[in-house]
């Protein structure tokens, strides 16, 4: 029977280099051949020990399970490990991966369209050749389409000054614009109370 | 450059299909020639992997742009690897001709 088909695992973007070189005298003498480091073991170390995420974080990056993670890890770091007790040279490519590309809104036709190729400054819709476009942010995003469903403001206790709460920014760490006053919540209706209302 | 669309009819005045996977023709359009070719999807009543399957099709077609209005999860990482631009675009009473329109810009 053959295996079971891997899941591509996404890689943010390729590494700068290609590889390792051992140097110094004995340096690639006793062993000639190559480690080959595979894209998604450069990229589970640098979520993991560069950008220090733990590898629950690290593996929904990657798009794959946190067990699966945690062994392309394990074996990045076995193959580091041998390059480096025996000299070896490390090159790093293959591996099962994609690369993800960026995401762009056009102002005019509001498409949204991604950029798979790089190395390749977009600067014109590619359906209305429009150049009013600009990138597309997910996490504004997915904010605006939960509506904030509080309706409370941010008051300011010295002057009085009122702006409508804005849900995921604590009103005790703005300043009132009037009078440089931290501001405080105030709510149009009581959570307690809301939560008794409902059956 | 080839571009494929997503449309739920064979005729300039059918409009944007609401999915990739499963829409009922892919428009083939040629940005240079302007020759245009519908393809009747035969991945349409697949219960499962219909968007990988109209990927394959697609990509035989040599068209490095597909639009349409929604693209399922199995596909972005596929298109991603390939290299083919994924162009979403919300508006399903745009009919192939205005599209078509549109690219000629």
């Amino acid at each position: 029977m053959s295996p079971r088909i891997k899941v591509l695992r996404k890689v943010l973007s390729p590494p700068v280099i290609k590889g390792f070189k051992p140097y110094g005298l004995q340096a690639g003498q006793q062993h000639s051949e190559v480690v080959n480091l595979l894209y998604e073991e450069y990229e589970a170390l640098r979520l993991s020990d560069y950008d220090k995420l733990n590898h629950h974080q690290a593996s929904i990056m990657m798009g794959v399970s946190r067990p699966t993670f945690t062994r392309i890890y394990a074996s990045a770091l076995q193959k580091v490990a041998k390059a480096m007790v025996e000299g070896r040279q490390i090159s790093i490519e293959g591996g099962k991966v994609y690369f993800d590309s960026d995401w762009y809104q056009c102002s005019d036709c509001h498409c949204y369209f991604n950029n798979p190729q790089k190395d390749i400054v977009v600067e014109n819709c590619p359906l209305c050749g429009h150049d009013q476009i600009h990138q597309f942010d997910f996490v504004n995003e997915s904010e605006d389409d939960h509506p904030t469903n509080c309706e409370d403001y941010c008051v300011c206790p010295g002057c009085g000054f009122e702006k409508k709460h804005r849900f995921g920014d604590p009103c005790n760490q703005q300043t009132c614009p009037e009078c440089n006053h931290l501001m405080i919540r105030k709510r149009s209706t009581d959570p307690k109370k809301q939560k008794n209302e409902k059956p | 450059m080839k571009i494929a669309i997503a449309s739920n009819g064979n005729t300039l005045e059918s409009t944007l299909d609401l999915s990739f996977g499963r829409c009922a023709y892919f428009v083939i359009y040629d940005s240079e020639t302007k020759a245009m070719e519908f393809i009747p999807n035969p991945n349409r009543d697949l219960e499962e992997g219909a968007g990988p399957a109209s990927v394959n099709i697609i990509a035989s077609r040599n068209a490095n742009k597909i639009i349409s209005s929604e693209f399922g999860v199995k596909i972005k990482p596929l298109l991603d690897s390939l290299k083919i631009q994924m162009i979403v675009l919300k508006e399903p009473t745009k009919t192939i001709q205005q599209i078509i329109n549109m690219l000629s810009h």
